[in-house]
């Protein structure tokens, strides 16, 4: 676990520092102690090195050799089981010239790494992969130069190998020898002499993850593993809806339970601390009957989110706009989409470990992000930011913003009631199903005409969204700042800005078409509690694209993979798809066996990170209507890829997720209350489900920048199977999720 | 105060006897392997062997378990001499998060340990107590038959290895 190996808060001096044996880390915590305050001094204009670099540029951020040769590579992006830590460990070993197991890898810590923002939007590799790829090559060019220094021979005589420089006459120094005092201490230069791709040795291999093997031995590996000294166990009692008020609560028979250091109240916000888990657990059930709470009915109707979303007032802008009179449509369709609200699902739910020590808080916790998590807490607190600590460790996959970030506000407002003692907090399941914030609900409505060859000539797109964050920055975004007798208030919701997006990440089309207009209608209200899900819009969008792209290939009576491959110039793009149906065994025209149906979908995540074709099979029971995925293949171009082991599991995840989004899931709710609050309520796929096989091609691109892949294959592999059922089925299934139910209604219309 | 035996040793339990084995094992033994999920037992995360069966620790009180033997995935292997399914899982790199995984694993060793060549729709009809969120499926299956092919390769060469104590 990166919880080691502080144990409390500590603020970072420089005396401790370099009293710690010669070690090279006179990194930015020399200023006050806190990475986030290596502000890069004013430089006029110079450009900017690549990646997070450009943010954070001290090579002393990303890189660290202590005196005894042992390195450390830091990255500020939290490990959330895409597997990165290890990639970021290849990265680093291949720059600097060092074997894989003589790096460790550190990852998010206010107390130790750059201010890398949030774990999400696909952006690990590209930020700091790029900042580790670039830092460790720069780092590794100063240890050449010193080398030559002290040989005195010309740089271009030496190389360096396994962790040394070593001379054309075999003369070898350590790096650990080679570091000295500042050295590394320095602002990364805008280039990077990086390493030929054809000679790497550790990019490109699957190496084997560094977190498996403790996660398959009983190793600590979570946070929920944690057990500090004196530890004590926390749960909160949560309202039972939105915005419900505690009217009463006799804490009394709570208090007189076995094992209870303590029942906490502020306003709507309960918690029980016991000696033992489970006697905490019997007391927040003993707390949850004794409060008495008021509530509102103002849950919109879950059957009508179409109208819904549509009537709520939204503030709307043309986003995509392209203009050619020459091109005349003359044959026109439109159809229109929907998605519910979904959750993320986490399988465990969220959990927090906090302590305060003289005036100084530490959270220990599974958030995307710990320094805007850092800065809510300490306005929840009212204490100074520097005063608290936040160290991400491990937890249950998360997907997109869970309960993590409120799990950690809910332990460190525990533990500022208990002095010096560290307080675990684990939600419940219904808990963690009912708070989460949702993937929003979404529509989009789509009109386009093919002009005579069969070409679209004009296309029209409209989407209908809540903002997809409501990620913490301030106190309000976290359930015990709003729930506490002093609240603080809700932030308004944002859209998030274009090129990336949110409600319309991926609503401009990657295809070209003549005449295209794209309007993104945001709605600010939020009936129910949302904010980022795995993917975004671009889930909901790619679908409703995708789909709408066999919807007029069928009208043209063309092949859904040459259609796409017709409205394409991306030659990247081209290249998955063609991969993608090469895979599958796509061929023209070709039927699928009886009760089967093949679908095609492609996509570029963000319309600038990975590219991603999927190709499924899908089984239709026509009496029941039950689908099946039986195979999916994937083409996938990430750029310059790390380890495409890694890289096939992230793939190979995100069409079996979103295979559940797209087939299963939907929140429910009645006009006050969540109903979805476990898995019976919200049932997600099961191994009865799982497909006979996925197979997912990579296409290297060596050299090339690396491109996020984490979330490009969920809006591919949801439209691909809503095309196969059609293909199966004769039906188009336009509403989310595409559950037995309305196939079989559909087949029976 | 009741003897539990996990993982083939003797533990004084001073947890209510109405306690969860899950609670048992993580709070008062501090071991990590079996994870509180739903606490339902509708995930499977908790999923632990007693007397050679998968159980749901998460909803199974502890004095239940008094004379029986509760094995967990520490039982089985170490990370320096990793048993056949904890190396099985390490080869086919079947994990993403890992939080559901010690449970797929042990709900997979118990039905290895009573047929130890199941066909791909055994498992699969054997793990549906259990899920994922990553979508490792396809991981997890292979990883379970390599390690059912490890265990017989283990058996025949040493009958010792591959057992659940």
């Amino acid at each position: 676990m990166n919880a080691a190996p502080i144990k409390v808060p500590m603020i970072l001096d420089r005396r401790r520092v370099l009293a710690g044996g010669g070690a090279l880390i006179v990194s930015f915590s020399l200023t006050n102690g806190y990475a986030e305050d290596q502000g890069a001094p004013a430089v006029a204009a110079a450009p900017k090195p690549p990646g997070s670099l450009k943010d954070a540029p001290f090579l002393d951020s990303w890189i660290r050799i202590d005196a005894d040769g042992k390195m450390t590579a830091f990255t500020g992006k939290a490990e959330l089981g895409q597997g990165f830590k290890t990639a970021f460990q290849q990265i680093a070993a291949e720059e600097m010239d060092v074997p894989f197991a003589s790096l460790t890898v550190i990852t998010a810590d206010t107390g130790h790494t750059a201010n890398e923002g949030y774990t999400s939007g696909s952006h690990s590799m590209q930020d700091s992969g790029t900042a580790i790829q670039n830092a460790a090559a720069q780092v590794r060019a100063l240890l050449v130069a010193e080398a030559a220094r002290r040989f005195e021979v010309p740089e271009e005589s030496l190389r360096t190998e396994n962790g040394a420089v070593i001379s054309f006459d075999g003369r070898r120094l350590g790096y650990g020898e080679l570091v000295a005092g500042g050295m590394l201490h320095l602002q990364a230069q805008s280039k990077s002499k990086l390493k030929d791709p054809a000679t790497f040795k550790v990019m490109g291999q699957p190496v084997a993850r560094v977190d498996i093997p403790a996660k398959v031995t009983g190793g600590a590996a979570y946070v929920q593993d944690m057990r500090l000294p004196g530890m004590v166990h926390a749960r909160i009692v949560r309202p039972p809806s939105y915005g419900a008020q505690l009217t009463a609560c006799d804490m009394s028979a709570t208090e007189k339970m076995p094992g209870i250091v303590n029942v906490l109240r502020d306003g709507n916000f309960l918690a029980v601390v016991a000696k033992q888990e489970f006697q905490a657990v019997k007391a927040m059930r003993v707390l949850s009957a004794a409060a008495k709470w008021q509530e509102t009915a103002s849950l919109p109707k879950q059957d009508d989110l179409l109208h819904v979303l549509t009537n709520l007032p939204s503030q709307d802008s043309t986003i995509f706009q392209q203009s050619n009179p020459a091109a005349v449509g003359a044959k026109t369709i439109e159809a229109t989409y929907t998605r519910p609200y979904q959750s993320h699902g986490s399988i465990g739910p969220s959990c927090a470990v906090a302590q305060s020590v003289d005036g100084a808080m530490t959270v220990w916790t599974h958030t995307q992000g710990v320094y805007p998590d850092r800065q809510g807490i300490a306005e929840m607190l009212r204490v100074p930011l520097q005063s608290v600590r936040l160290i991400h460790v491990e937890g249950s996959g998360c997907y997109g913003h869970n309960g993590a970030d409120d799990a950690a506000a809910d332990a460190a407002v525990i533990a500022r009631a208990l002095p010096g003692v560290p307080v675990r907090v684990q939600w419940m399941r219904e808990q963690e199903h009912g708070w989460e914030p949702y993937g929003p609900a979404m529509v989009t409505r789509l009109k386009a005409s093919l002009d005579a060859d069969g070409a679209i000539a004009d296309w029209n797109f409209e989407v209908w969204s809540n903002t997809h964050s409501m990620r913490p920055g301030g106190a309000g975004s976290m359930l015990a700042a709003q729930h506490m007798a002093q609240p603080f208030a809700e932030p308004a919701p944002k859209p998030l800005p274009l090129p990336e997006g949110g409600g319309d990440r991926n609503a401009i089309p990657i295809y070209t078409f003549p005449n295209a207009h794209v309007v993104h209608h945001f709605i600010p209200a939020m009936p129910l509690r949302i904010s980022a899900m795995r993917a975004l819009g671009a889930y909901h969008n790619v679908f409703s694209i995708e789909s709408f792209m066999d919807e007029l290939a069928g009208l043209a009576g063309a092949d859904p993979v040459e259609f796409r491959l017709k409205h394409l110039e991306d030659p990247r793009g081209r290249d998955v798809i063609t991969k993608a149906a090469q895979g599958f065994g796509w061929l023209k025209g070709q039927k699928a066996p009886q009760g089967r149906g093949y679908g095609f979908a492609f996509a570029r995540y963000k319309n600038l990170a990975a590219y991603c074709a999927i190709a499924t099979e899908v089984e239709v029971n026509a009496e029941t209507g039950h689908p099946r995925l039986v195979r999916a293949v994937a083409a996938v171009d990430s750029g310059q890829v790390v380890n495409p082991d890694g890289l096939t599991n992230q793939i190979e995840g995100a069409i079996v997720q979103s295979m559940s989004w797209t087939l299963y899931e939907s929140v429910t709710f009645d006009d006050t209350r969540i109903t979805s609050i476990d898995w019976q309520t919200y049932p997600i796929l099961r191994f009865n489900s799982v497909p006979d096989r996925i197979d997912v091609h990579i296409i290297n691109r060596p050299g090339l920048p690396f491109l996020g892949s984490g979330e490009t294959g969920q809006g591919p592999a949801a439209a691909s199977i809503a095309n196969a059922i059609t293909n199966a089925t004769g039906k188009r299934l336009r509403n989310l999720p595409l559950t037995r139910k309305r196939i079989k209604d559909a087949i029976d219309a | 105060m009741m003897t539990l035996k996990v993982n083939g040793h003797d533990h004084q339990i001073e947890s209510d006897p109405d306690t969860p084995l899950l609670y048992v094992l993580r709070d008062e033994i501090k071991l990590n392997a079996a994870k509180f999920g739903c606490g339902l037992g509708q995930c499977g995360a908790c999923t632990v062997i007693v007397d050679g069966k998968a159980v749901l620790s998460c909803v199974t009180p502890v004095l239940l378990l008094e004379g029986k033997q509760v094995t967990t995935l520490e039982g089985l292997g170490t990370i320096d001499a990793p048993a056949p399914i904890q190396r099985a899982f390490m080869e086919e790199q079947a994990a993403q998060c890992g939080y559901c995984i010690a449970g797929m694993m042990m709900r997979a060793q118990a039905l290895l340990q009573r047929n130890s060549k199941p066909t791909d729709e055994q498992i699969r009809v054997e793990l549906e107590p259990n899920l994922c969120r990553c979508g490792t499926h396809m991981r997890i299956l292979r990883a379970v038959h390599r390690a059912a092919r490890l265990m017989d390769t283990a058996d025949a060469s040493s009958p010792m290895q591959g057992s659940a104590q």
